[in-house]
């Protein structure tokens, strides 16, 4: 009997091993003068239940904007998804109606941003902000909201949640928003938390409470997370798996583990060697030349090739393809093509 | 350190700010920003400043320079105290002493050119002609990895390290022997992070200056310094020479800040020390040591008493009573 149950969650989980499928997604600015930022270009990736993925990359590289683009907030004009599909559990997102979109906001997806004291609203109490939330989306009665908040607030480790429900933003201090961010996110048990750099406002020993608190909550809730980061320490600590981001195309793909001990993209092992470690001691910190170019005004060929040390003709003839180099790595970059 | 020249000396320096409060707007308290601080800084070396938000790291960096007033205490810069003196006499000092803010976009202003920027300094200071200054401001672009044609741009037609480096030229114009990095790469992407650490490192060696660099990544500090200091609400818990500071922390303060820096390496996962609650107030620091609401290892005479910067062996120091018997009371 116990066996019988065990196959069929399994065949269960198999079917939908898959949480979130991105596929060639498109997200281009209309700017003036008739110039377009392609500021996400062709990126597609899975995220799988209970998974933590990354999406790394410095500011510009797009990463910001492929998160906007699955909550369907890119401020339009001038942004505009223009291709490519989104499914959530097997639902596309993009062919849902506002109406249907508000629904799956906070319900399926429940987001985390940097400045918690911007995407908290100023002149509503905590309480007020979470229950609002559950009173909406879960049609709680108020009491029964209220209730609720509280217990969330205990579950990220507020000591005086019974207060604090009462409090106003500018009485916490930044770690205490951002664990009050989080448990507004997780109110509706949302499959999927985007937290986009959750901790980069944060001191680092806050940060690390933070952190542990995010993994805990995502097992706690069985949901996934993608977290949008640009500090790779911080991937090395939480992610199973990475997308390196840049000039709006993933430049590489691979898990945690293989990421950091086998990096391939000239990129990657770039900014790898440009952080200033802990554990050794440089003379001199390897750095990539240049700036990462704006989204208006990629090169032609591969995007990265005007700042590549190992530089080809042909990297500025055409853009590589994003091949995979094993079952769990994929790689831009014509130094691994056949 | 033996045989180096003493650039800066800084003895129990304080730095409090008045909080005013009631209908007379009348003082009621003070957050004691910077609270009895003392170290050396030694001609030709880099000492990293460390410590979160709140603990008083810039404060103490603006203090320095004399930006703001200190409450109390001495600098001695050179063998002279500028703790107290006037606008007027600290002005010659001033060209001495120069400093690089964090944030690339506040700190220039957008309505000058490049070459304005890089000059103004020397325009305050009064001794070139304008021929020489020209000459002057090419010659600095160039050091700091800019075209000669950046002179004539304006900040908003560059990137942030290259903003960055239009700052570090502009601290540079009067020849200064001590540099104060405000957190000077910390609003920079990683890429462009460690092409402006390279630059201040080469900068040191050309122009034989003295850095007090101020910043909260552990990782950077680690990189560009000689010595390191730990701050934690206001005073400075520990300091002492990199590697002893890395390798051997004694402060638990500075132990648990060491161990929370997330490495980028999946195959070394160190054991965390786990600080709870947050950094109290600077306008009601904790009595005793101020660290005891959140160390490890408290026990009842942090509740009472401030414990002392003591010397723990080859230039290193430390404020915690572990290290201290009661006898030495």
């Amino acid at each position: 009997m116990q066996e019988k149950t065990d196959s069929k969650q399994e065949i269960g989980q198999k079917k939908t091993d898959v949480l979130l499928q991105v596929e060639g997604l498109k997200t281009y600015f209309y700017m003036e003068q008739d110039k377009v930022a392609k500021a996400v270009d062709d990126v597609s990736f899975t995220l799988k239940k209970g998974e933590t993925l990354a999406l790394v990359g410095e500011s510009g590289s797009g990463k910001s904007i492929t998160s906007l683009s699955l909550m369907r907030l890119i401020p339009s004009p001038p942004g505009k998804i223009i291709e490519g599909s989104i499914k959530l559990d097997g639902t596309d997102l993009l062919s849902l109606s506002e109406k249907d979109m508000r629904k799956v906001r906070g319900n399926d997806i429940g987001m985390i941003f940097q400045e918690p004291m911007t995407s908290l609203n100023p002149v509503y109490t905590i309480g007020n902000q979470i229950a609002e939330t559950l009173m909406k989306h879960k049609k709680l009665k108020k009491k029964e909201a209220y209730k609720r908040a509280v217990e969330l607030l205990k579950l990220v480790g507020f000591a005086r949640a019974e207060q604090i429900v009462h409090e106003y933003p500018h009485q916490l201090s930044g770690g205490m928003r951002q664990r009050a961010m989080i448990a507004m996110a997780l109110s509706c048990d949302p499959k999927l938390l985007i937290a986009d750099e959750p901790t980069t406002a944060l001191d680092v020993t806050i940060q690390t409470q933070i952190l542990d608190l995010m993994v805990e909550m995502k097992e706690k809730f069985e949901s996934s997370i993608l977290l949008i980061t640009h500090d790779l320490g911080v991937v090395a600590e939480v992610a199973d798996r990475v997308l390196v981001m840049y000039g709006g195309q993933i430049v590489e793909e691979a898990t945690a583990y293989e990421l950091y001990t086998n990096p391939q993209h000239p990129y990657t092992v770039g900014l790898l060697n440009s952080i200033p470690n802990l554990e050794s001691d440089v003379e001199r910190l390897e750095s990539i030349k240049g700036t990462v170019p704006p989204a208006h005004r990629f090169p032609k060929g591969c995007r990265f090739a005007p700042r590549c040390k190992h530089v080809m003709d042909k990297c500025y003839e055409a853009n590589p393809d994003l091949l995979e180099k094993d079952s769990n790595h994929k790689v831009r970059c014509y130094l691994y093509e056949e | 350190m033996l045989g180096k020249e003493k650039l800066l000396e800084v003895r129990n320096l304080k730095k409090y700010f008045p909080v005013k409060g009631g209908v007379l707007q009348r003082t009621i308290g003070h957050v004691k920003a910077v609270d009895d601080v003392s170290f050396d800084l030694y001609e030709g070396e880099t000492l990293g400043i460390v410590g979160e938000s709140g603990s008083g790291k810039s404060t103490l960096g603006r203090t320095l320079l004399r930006l703001l007033d200190p409450t109390d205490g001495q600098i001695i810069f050179q063998g002279n105290d500028i703790s107290k003196l006037s606008n007027r006499k600290m002005r010659p000092i001033r060209k001495d002493m120069q400093m690089v803010f964090q944030d690339p976009f506040a700190s220039l202003n957008p309505r000058m050119s490049v070459g304005e920027i890089i000059e103004e300094p020397m325009l305050v200071q009064r001794t070139l002609t304008r021929k020489e200054r020209k000459d002057k401001v090419i010659d600095l672009l160039e050091k700091v990895g800019l075209s000669p044609e950046a002179r004539t741009k304006y900040p908003h037609e560059f990137s942030g390290g290259q903003r960055q480096r239009i700052g570090i030229a502009r601290a540079l114009t009067m020849n200064p022997k001590f540099i104060i990095g405000d957190e000077p790469v910390s609003a920079l992407d990683v890429s462009v992070q460690s092409q402006v650490l390279n630059l201040m490192e080469d900068l040191q060696d050309d122009f034989n200056l003295t850095y007090l660099f101020i910043a909260h990544d552990l990782g950077v500090v680690k990189h560009i310094s000689d010595r390191v200091g730990v701050m934690y609400l206001g005073k400075l818990a520990e300091i002492g020479p990199k590697h002893k500071i890395y390798d051997n922390p004694l402060h638990p303060y500075t132990q648990a800040l060491l161990s929370s820096v997330p490495v980028p390496d999946v195959e070394r996962k160190r054991e965390k020390i786990k600080l709870q609650g947050e950094l109290p107030s600077p306008s009601n620091p904790p009595k005793g040591c101020v660290f005891h609401t959140r160390c490890p290892e408290a026990h009842e005479r942090c509740r009472v008493e401030i414990p002392e910067l003591i010397h723990q062996g080859e230039e290193q120091y430390v404020a915690c009573h572990l290290y201290t018997s009661e006898s030495d009371i």
